[in-house]
């Protein structure tokens, strides 16, 4: 039988407010335990929350640049459950009337467009850590110890609808909202810290089926590749239970690196009842049509606009501007690119950062941030291939040597000293031509027979001779006339 | 030798607190004289920590400002708080095993401002364990008693405030009232309360019962004397995210209620030998009902005869909702009960229990021990109405119905009344373990006050008479005004005292 896989995202992503979102404490990361907890943080009686404005600034930012409806009033909930690190033992989140609600995410898988629903995203706290491994309590005994630093940072859950039907497109769902929510600068995307964690909801169904089948959720993914891993291995892992006979039960998995699997964490029938209420400590959120109107004017330009501007007014393909709007950094470095060259060349500017450069940053494990060779040096690069000192075989050498950092990097200095200048005169070209006629008489012949890959094979024998450096579209053409 | 404190020699707080900045009496005697009648009186059980160092460093720092000319309306006057308010000297329990050791880093907003405004705190004052009661029975640390009558009970949940006040231990209390908490234990006590509009005290330290209902206010003799206290600690708070900012066009800053009670006051002088022609006192039938006893009746009656004398008229009004204020109130007070306490889990501070398994069982067992039997009765209560399946029934119908009430209440100060008046209980105090077999009778005793509290108007409780018992108990006159007129009920109250002497009266001491 053929199965089809359902998968829904939620995506927790830590907000970039320099406060919590209930207290003024710090979110820095990696502090000494407890150092960042007040009394709010740490559920002291009488302490009370205070929502954080700017926290609910990135909703609106992020509610924009979905499309969604930001509700002009939500309402924050408390969600009850018992746990060390959750200091009050409820948890402030918002449960039925979210500050962002629908929305759509567009984006590429290989070649092809998708477009994924959003239900919602709503803001909640996080909750603390617990300090499991190699901590001893007061008498040196093994124990467990509570940091909450992480407790009460602001998160905003993106919730997807079920449309996503493979692990890859789940992975291109998540690395575009990865991409835009550091776009909005609400974001710092930094999955190790675990700023950016998915929790995936997986269920098969006969291809055809109209209803969905009984789903798992597997929680805190917190790469691309485990999520792609995930999802792979708990989709086998239905269907083959389902081809033996079983029946998927709903729970909550684990997925285990280590060994590439998922495991179970909890079934639904033992799930917490959240009892879920308004939170009477905090007044309905209100968000007035001034706040959004302010913040849209805020926004910077959206990925969606920029990637039909590189469309239509640079000539790229959509599948380029796509790449190149997955993520601010590569569209700013682009656009710094271009700006240097001539109309119409944003094509190759284009190819150079999705080809060369991304993979020298992949090999380095770098950000195009850190980039080791600045867009302006790009630029002044492809004019050097535009302007026919260098080919674009060539260049790439050039382009190795200015990552290596000779020269500081500069392109000219760089052709220069490795006298990697194109030869474009044509009396030069013209006698190692007729040096590789005079030598290839049969191969001449065969071109003079109709053969027209022995046009090609001389072609070759020039640039060979002339290591490379000959201008092709002139080896070209006076190959043409010689031949007759 | 008497151990009577100095401070009951002054009729009010502004008489004493001339007497201070004229230098006839010193914060230091005032405190120490209070201290040792707490000690002398201890049998009362009102206090649950004094610490006589902390206060008599308050009252030093207030004899040096007084001493500098710098003297505020509060200064050097001895005042104690309910032991729900957090404060950085004193250890808060909240009456409860749960936190008996238990010190706060910092201290409430309500603390802060009368500590601001130079009062003297004399220490922590005996309460219903985490506010939850009618009788300051529900302590950990035993009942604090009516200085009217050992035996009976001092009401609750701000009973030791309401003791306190009435033996005469402080010039005035703070208490917070959820559904008649500071009302209440006034009315059994004799003495003046009252609870503000939700929203214009601010509730940042306040250990949190019904966060949606909990409200500070003032205990004291009479109306004068809790303006004194309310005025100040009515302010925003951007602590407390249901701090109002804005009380119907005017700030919610100290000055707002003195004004209104002012303008009240000189408005009534303009009355001449009637001065509260005009006002229309709304008398709500639901509150005459068959639960009341003859002689909190006839003290009401004769109480709402003299306001007449002064010149307002009665308006017979309905508050057809009254009763289903008792079930919506022991849903929704109880539900948010069970989550605020469940912070409470001895895993940060507060108790632990000494020998448990895992996590989840050091949780439980710390929470069986250290909660007394009627927060445990309103954590499952509110567990209950909350969980799914039962939301829908229970917590969404008292929500729907505490927007009712609130709309009757709307409609009678729209159509017919200034302020409501009636009984704030159906009887005087009762016996200390009278109910003790009937957990659930205290809770339809809290008939009177529960509706004013579901729609967050002001009240207050004014004495207005005796039972006839052997040893007399007082009875309370309960006043309810609009949002944000807690100057005007003030205003109205304080012209009743002074055509009565009810709040004069003084217990013998025990």
């Amino acid at each position: 039988m053929e199965w089809e896989i359902v998968i829904g995202l939620e995506t927790h992503t830590q907000l970039a407010t320099e406060s919590k979102i209930f207290s003024s404490s710090s979110t820095r990361f990696g502090a000494a335990p407890n150092t960042q907890a007040n009394e709010i943080d740490m559920a002291l009686p009488g302490s009370l929350p205070v929502l954080n404005r700017g926290a609910v600034e990135c909703a609106i930012r992020f509610g924009l640049a979905i499309g969604a409806h930001i509700a002009p009033r939500s309402v924050f909930a408390r969600k009850n459950y018992f746990y060390p690190d959750l200091p009050k033992n409820y948890q402030i989140s918002q449960f039925e009337l979210p500050v962002v609600q629908g929305g759509s995410l567009r984006f590429f898988v290989g070649d092809q467009e998708h477009t994924v629903n959003l239900t919602r995203a709503h803001l909640e706290e996080d909750a603390g850590k617990s300090l499991h491994e190699n901590f001893t309590g007061p008498h040196g005994e093994s124990s467990t110890g509570i940091d909450l630093n992480r407790a009460g940072t602001p998160l905003l859950e993106i919730v997807s609808e079920p449309e996503m039907r493979s692990a890859a497109e789940a992975v291109a769902y998540a690395r575009t909202l990865h991409g835009l929510v550091m776009w909005l600068g609400i974001c710092d995307g930094n999955m190790q810290e675990g700023s950016f964690r998915c929790d995936a909801n997986v269920s098969v169904r006969p291809k055809g089926q109209a209803e969905f089948g009984t789903r798992c959720e597997i929680k805190n993914l917190n790469s691309f590749r485990f999520l792609e891993r995930a999802i792979q291995y708990e989709a086998r892992r239905q269907i083959e239970l389902i081809e033996d006979g079983g029946t998927v039960r709903q729970e909550t998995r684990l997925y285990d690196a280590d060994r590439d699997e998922t495991r179970s964490m909890r079934s639904k029938e033992d799930s917490d009842d959240y009892r879920y209420f308004p939170d009477p400590d905090l007044p309905p959120l209100a968000i007035t049509a001034d706040w959004v109107e302010r913040v849209r004017a805020e926004l910077p330009e959206l990925p969606g606009a920029k990637r039909q501007r590189f469309e239509t007014e640079l000539g790229l393909t959509a599948y380029d501007a796509a790449q190149l709007t997955m993520d601010r950094a590569y569209a700013d470095y682009f656009e710094q690119a271009a700006a240097q060259l001539p109309q119409g060349q944003a094509k190759l500017a284009a190819n150079w950062i999705l080809g060369e450069l991304s993979a020298s940053l992949n090999r380095d494990e770098t950000g195009i941030a850190q980039s080791r060779v600045a867009p302006a040096s790009l630029a002044a690069l492809i004019a050097r291939i535009i302007d026919g000192t260098v080919s674009n075989k060539i260049a790439r050498d050039v382009f190795a040597a200015m990552w290596a950092g000779e020269h500081d990097g500069d392109p000219d200095a760089i052709i220069e000293a490795r006298g990697l200048k194109q030869i474009s005169d044509s009396g030069a070209i013209g006698s190692m031509i007729d040096e590789v006629l005079a030598a290839n008489p049969a191969i001449v012949e065969q071109y003079r027979a109709g053969k027209d890959k022995a046009f090609n094979s001389l072609v070759g024998q020039i640039m060979k001779a002339a290591k490379g450096k000959a201008n092709p579209q002139q080896v070209n053409q006076l190959l043409k006339e010689k031949l007759g | 030798m008497s151990t009577m404190p100095l401070h009951t020699e002054f009729d009010s707080i502004e008489a004493l607190g001339a007497a201070l900045r004229q230098g006839k009496v010193s914060a230091l005697e005032l405190a120490d004289s209070a201290l040792d009648a707490i000690q002398a009186q201890s049998g009362l059980n009102a206090f649950l920590h004094v610490d006589a160092e902390l206060t008599r460093a308050q009252a030093r720092a207030a004899d040096d400002l007084l001493g500098q000319g710098r003297g505020g309306s509060l200064t050097g006057i001895p005042i104690a708080h309910k032991d729900v308010f957090v404060t950085r000297g004193w250890r808060t329990t909240a009456a409860s095993k749960m936190l008996a050791d238990y010190t706060s880093p910092f201290d409430a907003t309500v603390v802060s401002l009368l500590e601001q405004a130079g009062a003297v705190s004399l220490g922590k004052l005996n309460c219903d364990e985490f506010a939850m009661g009618s009788g300051n029975e529900n302590s950990a640390f035993g009942p604090a008693r009516n200085p009217w009558d050992a035996d009976a009970v001092p009401g609750g949940s701000s009973g030791g405030s309401a003791a306190a006040v009435a033996a005469g231990l402080v010039m005035a209390a703070t208490g917070t009232d959820t559904g008649g908490s500071v009302r209440q234990p006034a009315a059994l006590c004799g003495v003046s309360g009252i609870k503000p509009t939700y929203g214009t005290v601010s509730r940042f330290g306040m250990v949190a019962f019904g966060s949606s209902l909990d409200q500070a206010g003032p205990l004291a003799r009479h109306a004068r004397d809790l303006l004194e206290l309310l005025d100040p600690i009515s302010a925003f708070d951007q602590r407390d995210a249901t701090s109002l900012p804005d009380c119907d066009g005017a700030a919610n800053q100290p000055g707002r209620v003195r004004a209104q009670f002012d303008a009240a006051v000189a408005a009534q002088q303009e009355g001449g030998a009637k001065p509260l022609q005009g006002l229309r006192i709304g008398v709500p039938a639901e509150f005459f009902n068959e639960g009341l006893s003859p002689e909190v009746a006839q003290a009401v009656e004769a109480a709402l005869q003299t306001y007449e004398s002064l010149g307002a008229r009665r308006v017979e009004i309905s508050l057809p909702r009254t009763r289903l204020s008792i079930p919506a109130y022991y849903v929704i007070a109880p539900a948010e009960a069970s989550s605020n306490l469940s912070r409470y889990d001895g895993v940060r501070y507060g108790h632990r229990t000494a020998s448990y398994g895992d996590l989840a069982d050091m949780t439980s067992r710390s929470r069986a021990e250290g909660f007394g039997p009627e927060v445990l009765r309103r954590i499952l209560v509110g567990t209950y109405v909350l969980c799914h399946g039962y939301y829908d029934a229970y917590y969404l119908q008292a929500q729907r119905i505490r927007r009712l009430i609130a709309q009757d209440f709307q409609q009678a100060f729209a159509d017919h009344c200034d302020v409501i008046m009636g009984p704030v209980t159906p009887s005087v105090a009762k016996r200390i373990g009278e109910n003790r077999d009937d957990p659930t009778a205290d809770w339809l005793a809290d008939v009177y006050t529960l509706g004013v509290s579901l729609a967050g108007l002001p009240a207050m409780s004014i004495p207005c008479g005796f039972s006839s018992s052997q040893k007399p108990l007082p009875i309370g006159l309960q006043l309810i005004g609009n949002y944000f007129r807690e100057g005007q009920l003030l205003a109205i109250a304080d012209r009743f005292q002074q055509a009565t002497d009810w709040h004069q009266r003084k217990p013998e001491q025990q």
